[in-house]
């Protein structure tokens, strides 16, 4: 049984924790934008390179 | 194409040397859009930001201080496919995220709690029925009150404040039953813990706040998100006006600083954004937006000119009445005001089922303690189980039924490109049977075309497309848009109330009425074969074309009226414009009602006539002409190039030139109606099940959260089956 002195404040720490993750991913402004984040997951996020940038800068005339 | 533009209003300055600027973008619907955007803005010297937010369809952007101009950035998104325009967050907008973020941290909070108390009711629950010692229970029940207890407080705010609000005013409300309900499962437990009973109900006290809460930011988040693009639209029709400030010196103002007896410039090409009188000029306006006429229409001093129409030809100096009585605009908005009156008697599916809801479930709890306490138990066991029915039919379901399908059909109408602007539209729109259209800008594209473009060799249509680039005149823009070019020509003149002229390799060239060009002969034939189109004239050296440029039907226009009737559904058009064009827009959609040159007071009171007949009438129209029966429709829908009084009227607003979404819009309504009855039902009939054992003293604690729990699963897999088969009209 004191086992149980240990474990209730471990599980009720973790789940603490997880709450104050969630408020502060929250409050920094994780959730505005749902839907692109979950394309941005999977976007193809290579950092761009300058020549990429001028070509595609001059692509588009 | 547009004049110049100054956008430093907008503008916001970071410090740090830094300026920021938050565009609205039409068409961002996917990862490639957002992925495009950001790296063809970032290409963009200076740029050091640039973020898509595609929930809200924006860009946010920051650039090093005084580098760059914000209309550069709406060419370049423009160059890349994209339609932007710089707004201003509305603080309603604001106040909504705001909200949002707390709903969503009062969630957070439930679950956590509900999460950590079912941890400790779980071995309370096995212990029961084991070999658990009465202080061990006790002991798991106090550390639940600890958890629960502050989490509730907080976390049942929204519900409490509310409860309280309407309270003191003595209404009631939803959140009254559920806020009592709350309370009493919460004081219930601590007494039940106090006198260390088996049972608690932290647990399902905590569950339902979260399972409401969730329900409460479904709710919230449908009708923000609308509210944002909603906030895009209104940034496209951020309107100003050249206003006098001295005898010939004159500044861009937003329209809000303009007032009653100021002087206003209205230039070619320019849609007025007040009611005036034209006191100096001669021009040639085009009222369609306001009347439905087709037609330009002759102005001089002593012309009324209403906001929306547009000024063909020459300069105007337009005296300000907007405010004044008895301009149109007033008479349409006392119109209006009368025509939302009559509909806010119109009850949504929800209000209805939770009006029935409460005093049946309060009188079920009364009636079980009463009957109880009579059967011979004692008052501390019947209220117990009058608890346990209050918990029992807890209305999280029913919290859920109906903005769980809004929001997943609200999310499916988005991509079919069609915003809501209230959630009881959904079920207006689901029982339609007469849609009323308006002609001009609704079935028929808002901006004009070329339609002789055939006749005209390309390379010819490519160089007068880059004269017309240098015009603001709305022909010349038809034929710049139509031949698809880009640069526009140098060293191009204007001749006022004529056309513009240039020289392309030693060869002048010009753009405008048939006489500036010699080409009377051509414009003549051509308007003898179609009297509805407007003309406009090209010379180069001495080669001569005359382009015909009128309005044209949407492209699918004759396909989704065929829809509609195919479904049963009786289509009609009311338009202002005159006979001739109305009867040929009808015989090519094949519609057999139509009326012409209806002005706004006939139109409401078609629609009444409709009304009193008990016909359900969507209404679809863009003019300001349309506004009140907009407003009076059972329920009404406006193209996202309406003006922006119909805009606000409509219940829902559909993007891009075709007419799909409307139908599409109608087919998603039934589905979703059909979904949140049977949710109604999922509830109503969990509660036939549930409550009955729960009057009887049968479900322990454990029952009851598990099937509380299961029929608001129930409930939203339910809601997500909205997303499939709703593309045809059932």
């Amino acid at each position: 049984m004191e086992v149980l002195v240990f474990l209730v404040p471990l599980a009720l720490t973790l789940g603490a924790l997880g709450l104050a993750g969630f408020l502060w991913s929250l409050k920094n402004g994780q959730y505005d934008d749902l839907e692109g984040a979950g394309w941005r997951a999977i976007a193809d996020d290579e950092p761009v390179s300058e020549e990429t940038v001028i070509s595609t800068g001059r692509g588009d005339h | 194409m547009q004049a110049t533009r100054d956008f430093s209003h907008y503008v916001r300055h970071l410090g740090s040397g830094l300026s920021h600027i938050d565009l609205a973008v039409e068409g961002v619907n996917c990862a490639g859009c957002m992925s495009k955007i950001e790296r063809g803005l970032s290409a963009l010297p200076d740029v050091t930001l640039a973020r898509v937010n595609l929930t809200d369809r924006r860009v946010a952007l920051e650039w090093k201080e005084g580098t760059l101009d914000p209309a550069r950035f709406i060419d370049r998104l423009a160059e890349l496919g994209y339609k932007a325009y710089p707004f201003e967050p509305v603080r309603a907008e604001a106040v909504e995220t705001e909200q949002a973020s707390f709903l969503l941290r009062c969630l957070g909070v439930a679950a956590f709690a509900a999460m950590n108390i079912m941890m400790l009711s779980i071995p309370v629950w096995s212990g029961n029925v084991s070999d658990m010692i009465p202080e061990q229970r006790d002991f798991f029940h106090w550390l639940s009150a600890l958890i629960a207890l502050p989490a509730a407080a907080y976390s049942g705010q929204p519900f409490f404040r509310s409860a309280w609000g309407a309270l003191r005013a003595r209404r009631t409300n939803m959140d009254v039953p559920i806020s009592i309900g709350i309370v009493m499962a919460l004081g219930m437990s601590v007494m039940e813990t106090i006198h260390h009973a088996e049972h608690a109900y932290f647990d399902a006290a905590l569950m339902l706040l979260a399972f409401l809460l969730a329900g409460r930011y479904l709710d919230q988040s449908m009708r923000r998100k609308t509210r944002a693009v909603a906030g895009n639209l209104a940034a496209l029709k951020a309107e100003t006006a050249t206003k006098f400030i001295g005898a010939d010196e004159i500044s861009v103002v937003p329209i809000a600083a303009v007032q009653t007896g100021d002087i206003v410039l209205l230039r070619p090409g320019e849609r007025s954004a007040v009611d005036g009188n034209v006191i100096e000029g001669q021009s040639k306006i085009d009222q369609s937006l306001i009347t439905g006429e087709t037609l330009p229409v002759k102005a001089g001093p002593g012309t009324a000119v209403y906001a929306g129409t547009l000024n063909l030809s020459g300069a105007l100096r337009v005296r300000v009445s907007a405010a004044s009585e008895g301009t149109l605009l007033a008479e349409i908005s006392r119109l209006l005001d009368n025509a939302v009156q009559s509909r806010s008697r119109y009850v949504q599916l929800a209000d209805r089922a939770s009006r029935l809801y409460a005093p049946v479930v309060h009188t079920a709890a009364l009636l079980t303690m009463l009957g109880w306490a009579a059967y011979g138990a004692t008052w501390h066991d019947a209220i117990v189980i009058a608890i346990s029915v209050l918990i029992i039919t807890c209305p999280c379901a029913l919290g859920l039924a109906i903005p769980a399908v809004q929001t997943v059909v609200s999310g499916a109408m988005f991509r079919t490109g069609v915003l809501l602007n209230s959630g009881d539209a959904i079920e207006r729109l689901a029982d339609v049977e007469r849609v009323v259209f308006d002609k001009t800008g609704t079935l028929t594209l808002p901006e004009l075309d070329v339609t002789n473009a055939v006749d005209v060799p390309r390379d010819v249509f490519e160089l007068a497309g880059r004269l017309a680039l240098a015009s603001h005149h709305p022909v010349a823009a038809a034929v710049a848009r139509a031949s698809g070019a880009r640069t526009p020509l140098t060293g191009v003149e204007e001749v006022a109330g004529q056309g513009v002229r240039g020289f392309l390799r030693g060869l002048e060239v010009r753009l405008g009425r048939p006489s500036f060009c010699g080409a009377d002969q051509i414009a003549n034939e051509i308007l003898h074969r179609d009297p509805e189109a407007s003309v406009v004239a090209f010379r180069h050296g001495e080669t001569r074309h005359v382009f015909a440029v009128r309005q044209r039907l949407r492209p699918d226009a004759a396909s989704a009226i065929a829809t509609l009737v195919k479904a049963g559904i009786e289509v009609e058009i009311l338009s202002g414009d005159r006979e001739p064009a109305v009867r040929h827009a009808a015989e090519q959609l094949g519609i057999h009602e139509w009326r012409a040159g209806v002005t706004p007071a006939d139109k409401i009171a078609r629609i009444e006539e409709l009304k009193r007949r008990g016909v359900k009438v969507l209404m679809v129209g863009d003019g300001m002409n349309d506004a009140p029966a907009l407003a009076a429709a059972h329920v009404s829908m406006s193209p996202v190039s309406a003006t922006h009084l119909s805009q606000a009227t409509a219940d829902l607003v559909f993007l891009g030139d075709r007419l799909a979404p409307v139908v599409a819009a109608i087919g998603f309504s039934r589905k979703a109606l059909l979904l949140m009855r049977q949710n109604l039902w999922l509830a109503v009939g969990y509660n036939l099940l549930a409550v009955p054992l729960a009057i009887a003293g049968l479900a322990t604690p454990l029952v009851a959260a598990a099937a509380m729990s299961g029929s608001s699963v129930l409930v939203i897999l339910n809601a997500l089956r909205a997303h499939r088969g709703a593309r045809e009209l059932c």
